[in-house]
């Protein structure tokens, strides 16, 4: 077991989680309640990382991330480092792959509060903020644990995109899917299955926590 | 106006038209009827905050909360209102104590759930305060939602279809405790509904709306048995509506006559509408006298009217009865007798019978 990988795929889709969190929560309710000109190619973008091969998107974000590009110049004055190749760059990857699957749980989450529960919210007295953290939030955490777990899963499986961004770095970008393919390019199949046995079993958990609070959420969404 | 009372004027052309003033004092029951999509929700919805119209504005008591000449919008959360949704609207999560303490924000924490439990018991539903709302019946919910509006001190009541989710049984009970609870709260309540005879029970005043304008208002009796035109009497459940012409008025004998298929009906004078000029008119079930077959009763001499059983539907102690008049276009008169009144007298389908029209209960209406 290379536990250096996992270790860094755990810190990885820790912070991708800490990041898509709030930004989860700002879109989902913004696309699950407000209509604006172009919110269905806002929906596309989101939705991209999602049918777009991950060496694809792999690709444009190895382009846009690169020494030579505007945000790679911006973040080098910044803090001294290049983006590509190293931990941060593949943090800003992983939070962009993994868009859709926080933001569209936590949309189908607040889309299924009834409008007139936010409005009795506000005849209460309540605040914007308040109805959010007292009415909503409590009404569409199955989908906020969804985003969470799908994220969190998704982040530790993730190969494509974190190959052509991060390469295969030992300690800095060298995650636990990449290791595995390492292994069994070094005919290390007994590692390589002990490793694709824990991705598979967290897997399931996780998605199977997920189809259980949807469940609840059915039972609440009256 | 009373400066207790809510006081508004809201216009739009789009989504849909509206264009009415309404005018509700303290303490005072308006009821807002009409069919659906005659802007009676929006107007609730418009006075809560919920929705913004073109123009207008809403002053209750000595606040303004909508003046879109002077850009003025207060939103919800600072108006002070209680608003009881058609389908209560309960937060889901939250027992029924959690609810309405949810309204109490305005007061200090250590007041809120002693507050709460009085609400709750003031609506009789002491000792379900740990429930959530799914665990409720539609009474219940009904009642919470009656307590988190009151909880929030409102200013104004506004209840939209309030007892259109609940059985026959649970609605009187509930309409019976609306009415009880008027005598304690001294603020302007709206209610919207699709029931008339509900409007009729409960309000001091109806409010008739079609198409997002007010047709009529007034009190319920009064719309009721003297609609302004032909489309408000369809809509209070009027279906004894004709045309005729004024034929003339005799000050002298205090009656008006109009033509009307070749007869000439008697009514009290009305001397509103010109000799000659063209009216609708209505008269109530009530003022309507079925003539005996088998001796002549009092009445019998007033505008007596005869015709062709048409249909005769028995509902119970009561018979619905259509008569087919005689002569000219095909015209039906609607009334109610009891079953037992109408077996005394032979009343089957294809018989002759015959009604008075009480003069009283002649309304004239205008045509425009």
């Amino acid at each position: 077991m290379d536990t250096t990988a996992l270790a860094l795929s755990l810190n990885l889709a820790f912070w991708t989680c800490i990041i898509l969190f709030p930004l989860a929560i700002f879109f989902g309710r913004l696309l699950a309640w407000q209509h604006f000109p172009g919110k269905a190619l806002v929906e596309a973008l989101i939705a991209l990382p999602l049918v777009l091969p991950p060496t694809v998107l792999g690709f444009y974000l190895l382009i846009s991330m690169g020494a030579t590009s505007t945000l790679g110049q911006f973040y080098y004055s910044l803090t001294g480092h290049h983006l590509v190749f190293t931990f941060d760059g593949l943090l800003l990857a992983s939070v962009i792959f993994n868009l859709p699957f926080a933001i569209q749980p936590m949309q189908r989450a607040f889309e299924a509060i009834p409008t007139n529960i936010r409005e009795a919210a506000w005849c209460c007295g309540l605040s914007q903020f308040q109805a959010l953290w007292r009415i909503e939030f409590p009404l569409a955490w199955p989908g906020a644990v969804s985003a969470l777990a799908l994220t969190f899963a998704h982040t530790l499986g993730e190969f494509g995109v974190v190959l052509m961004v991060g390469g295969n770095i030992e300690g800095e970008t060298k995650t636990i899917a990449i290791s595995i393919y390492d292994r069994v390019q070094a005919f290390d199949n007994h590692t390589a299955g002990i490793m694709s046995a824990f991705l598979l079993v967290f897997s399931l958990v996780t998605i199977g926590l997920v189809y259980r609070l949807s469940y609840r959420r059915r039972r609440y969404g009256r | 106006m009373d400066d207790k009372g809510v006081k508004l004027r809201l216009c739009q052309h789009q989504p849909f038209p509206l264009d009415v003033e309404i005018e509700c004092r303290a303490g005072e029951l308006l009821a807002l009827v009409g069919p659906s999509g005659s802007g009676k929700s929006t107007i609730l919805r418009t006075i809560a905050g919920l929705h913004e119209p073109e123009s207008g504005f809403i002053h209750c008591e000595d606040e303004v909360w909508l003046d879109q000449q002077q850009s003025i919008n207060m939103p919800t959360q600072k108006r002070h209102i209680g608003f009881v949704f058609q389908d209560y609207a309960l937060f889901p999560h939250l027992t029924a104590l959690q609810n309405v303490t949810t309204a109490l924000g305005h007061l200090a924490v250590g007041l809120r759930t002693a507050i709460a439990h009085e609400l709750l018991e003031q609506v009789n539903l002491k000792g379900l305060e740990d429930r959530l709302p799914d665990n409720l019946s539609g009474g219940q919910r009904q009642r919470v939602a009656l307590a988190r509006a009151l909880a929030r001190q409102p200013k104004i009541l506004l209840l939209d279809e309030p007892f259109s989710a609940v059985d026959q049984v649970t609605r009187r009970k509930l309409q019976r405790e609306l009415v009880i609870l008027r005598r304690s709260i001294k603020i302007p309540i709206l209610l919207v509904t699709h029931d008339l005879n509900e409007a009729a029970m409960l309000a001091d005043r109806l409010y008739v709306l079609h198409k997002g304008q007010t047709l009529q208002n007034g009190k319920p009796a009064e719309v009721v048995r003297k609609p302004c035109n032909a489309l408000v009497a369809r809509l209070m459940g009027h279906n004894n509506i004709f045309s005729a012409t004024v034929e003339g008025h005799y000050p002298e004998q205090g009656i008006s006559r109009i033509s009307w298929r070749g007869l000439s009906l008697e009514l009290k004078l009305n001397q509103t509408f010109a000799v000659g000029s063209s009216v609708d008119w209505v008269i109530h079930p009530a003022h309507m006298i079925m003539h005996r077959r088998d001796r002549p009763s009092h009445g019998e001499r007033e505008n007596p009217v005869h015709g062709v059983v048409k249909e005769l539907l028995e509902l119970g102690e009561n018979s619905m009865v259509s008569l087919e008049l005689k002569g000219g276009d095909a015209a039906f008169l609607n009334f109610t007798v009891s079953s037992h009144s109408a077996r005394r007298n032979n009343l089957s389908t294809g018989a002759r019978a015959s009604v008075s029209l009480l003069a009283e209960g002649i309304h004239l209406m205008s045509q425009n």
